[in-house]
């Protein structure tokens, strides 16, 4: 177990503290930008300058929020901030929409393949492991954003509502699109594994 | 597969999200894993749905911060000083 960190060191600029949190976060930082971007040196820019950020407005943390999601706050900002410079022409909206995701009709499951048994190895195999990858980058960045806080970093759902600003309704209804989205396109995908090993 | 059925695994799928994280009410729990007794495709969707998320958290997606990454970033915060290596 990871000793918490004092924030009161932080914002008293505890540099041995500020060290600390670099080293305990910076790797789901660098995940989460490694997901977001998809290559490693925009992941690498997202890291650096949430941590810059954290930095520079360290002084002004009001604790309202805990330091965790304060910091994936700053980090999927960076993140949308440098799409946005990346496709300019895709616009991201972060704001609930009236009425989105109200339908389950887009995400009915079509494929009912049972790959669960397959053992883990061959599932994440090179081509497994690029596939589950690609899909993750194919998901629309809002539904991203919660799948990557929430499966992949194992934030709570309210510490990823309080991260994006959303109600914990919206970060559910978000994750379970997602997670359905996901399903489907991997069972695509081990379903002709499947028939390739019966062969 | 009837359509009273059918809508039963829509509604139902809904919940499922839930379910997994443990976070459904119990009368709709049990309504739920009632359904999966008599549905096949429902329950490899669930199956299928929860190693998603399993594979997602598999410590072979979890790779470290790599070290060249790590002293780049502490150089930039002005924090040399503190680059032994990190604690694992």
């Amino acid at each position: 177990m990871q000793n918490e960190i004092s924030v009161e060191k932080l914002v008293a600029g505890d540099r041995a503290e500020f060290a600390r949190l670099v080293d305990i976060y910076s790797g789901s930082i660098y995940r989460l930008g490694l997901k977001m971007l998809g290559n490693p040196q925009d992941a690498e820019d997202v890291l650096q300058n949430t941590f810059m950020n954290a930095l520079l407005h360290l002084s002004s943390f009001e604790g309202r929020s805990s330091v965790v999601t304060w910091l994936y706050r700053i980090a999927t900002n960076e993140a949308l901030m440098l799409i946005r410079k990346r496709k300019p022409e895709i616009s991201i909206e972060l704001e609930g929409q009236e009425g989105e995701a109200e339908s389950i009709e887009d995400l009915k499951p079509a494929v009912f393949a049972d790959w669960s048994g397959l053992p883990e190895d061959e599932l994440l195999s090179m081509e497994g492991k690029s596939i589950l990858d690609t899909t993750i980058q194919s998901l629309p960045e809002t539904l991203r954003l919660v799948f990557i806080l929430r499966d992949i970093e194992g934030l709570s759902i309210k510490e990823t509502a309080d991260t994006l600003n959303l109600t914990e309704t919206n970060v559910k209804t978000r994750l379970l699109r997602a997670r359905m989205y996901l399903r489907e396109r991997l069972s695509t995908y081990y379903a002709e594994h499947l028939q390739e090993e019966k062969r | 597969m009837n359509d009273h059925i059918h809508s039963k695994c829509e509604e139902l799928l809904g919940s499922l999200s839930a379910y997994i994280d443990g976070d459904l009410a119990p009368a709709l729990c049990q309504e739920l894993e009632k359904h999966l007794e008599g549905c096949d495709d429902c329950r490899v969707v669930l199956n299928t749905t929860k190693r998603t998320i399993e594979l997602v958290h598999s410590p072979a997606e979890k790779s470290d911060l790599p070290e060249d990454v790590r002293e780049r970033l502490f150089k930039r915060l002005n924090l040399d000083d503190y680059l032994k290596p990190a604690a694992s």
